[in-house]
């Protein structure tokens, strides 16, 4: 597990260098864009770093509370429909950015969680409560309120696709 | 014995987030990059042809976009008023949120490249439905 988690690890590390050689690239042609997606990404990395103290706790609490028993059982192949209603509602609870969940995810996934679950959570994070009120004020209520059932009704659909790639094959 | 588990969690927990750490720091970065190289403003002169091309063109850009939801409210509402179709709008907000053409590397690596790039597949497509779905379901009602 540990050297597992290790060679993953590596993979970050290399990706970032992968994006740091892009920006040298970038401020090679263009000193003046370089240095302006740096100022954009220090002003972005100072409003994830709560949400970032929050991921840790959640791993945390993930590891602590959740037994593999018990995501088999909720959130694994005989699961059921509150299984899929969990993934939904979780999705439509979870909050900041989406590549903060992907680790928990891969944490439930390893302990029992069902891939299509965790597409389902994926999806459904697309109905993003606290802006409601401005997707209304910009495309009216009956809008919204249209666009949320379909993401809602979609997220399980796209779980639904899931399951058929599930069976023809391990993901 | 609780104490040994709490422990041996948080040990587990921070190699899990220092693993963690380059890929949303890159994530950031390129997300930043994305966003600065590519300005929004180019978006509004790709529609007009058709609906389905429209949102085709909707669900790509929104699929290569990056950034805060927010935005793509922002950026939609605009394009809106700009004369873009409602269809093409929601194929890119939808896509926006669901779709991660940037986030991809780090979802492969999170989480694996099949589930990764078959979800990505997945959503783009269930994007531009919704986008028809939506339009034609409010025109539906009146």
């Amino acid at each position: 597990m540990e050297s597992s988690q290790k060679k993953k690890g590596v993979g970050g590390w290399l990706f970032l260098l992968l994006v740091l050689v892009a920006y040298g690239v970038t401020g090679a042609i263009d000193a003046e864009m370089a240095g302006q997606a740096l100022s954009f990404f220090g002003k972005v990395m100072y409003k994830v770093l709560p949400i970032l103290a929050i991921v840790f706790l959640l791993l945390l609490a993930a590891d602590l509370l959740f037994e593999p028993k018990w995501i088999k059982r909720n959130l694994g192949r005989e699961a059921g429909i509150k299984g899929w209603l969990i993934a939904a509602v979780g999705g439509v609870l979870a909050t900041g950015p989406i590549y903060a969940w992907y680790a928990l995810l891969r944490e439930l996934r390893e302990k029992g969680m069902r891939a299509s679950l965790a597409a389902v959570f994926l999806y459904s994070r697309a109905v993003k409560l606290p802006l409601l009120p401005l997707m209304i004020h910009y495309f009216g209520t009956a809008y919204t309120l249209v666009l949320c059932v379909y993401l809602l009704g979609f997220s399980i659909v796209s779980g639904v696709l899931m399951v058929k790639l599930e069976d023809r094959e391990t993901i | 014995m609780v104490r040994h588990r709490i422990e041996k969690s948080l040990k587990k927990t921070a190699l899990r987030f220092v693993n963690l750490l380059p890929i949303i720091i890159g994530m950031l970065l390129l997300s930043s990059l994305a966003v600065t190289v590519f300005p929004e403003q180019i978006s509004a002169g790709l529609f007009g042809a058709s609906d389905a091309l429209d949102a085709l063109i909707g669900a790509s850009v929104g699929s290569v976009a990056a950034g805060h939801p927010l935005a793509s409210y922002l950026l939609g509402g605009e394009l809106l008023k700009s004369g873009v179709s409602l269809v093409a709008v929601t194929a890119f907000i939808v896509s926006w949120v669901t779709v991660g053409v940037v986030q991809l590397p780090a979802e492969v690596l999170m989480l694996g490249a099949r589930f990764a790039i078959y979800r990505n597949v997945i959503c783009f497509f269930s994007a531009i439905a919704i986008a028809f779905l939506s339009v034609y379901t409010l025109r539906l009602m009146g």
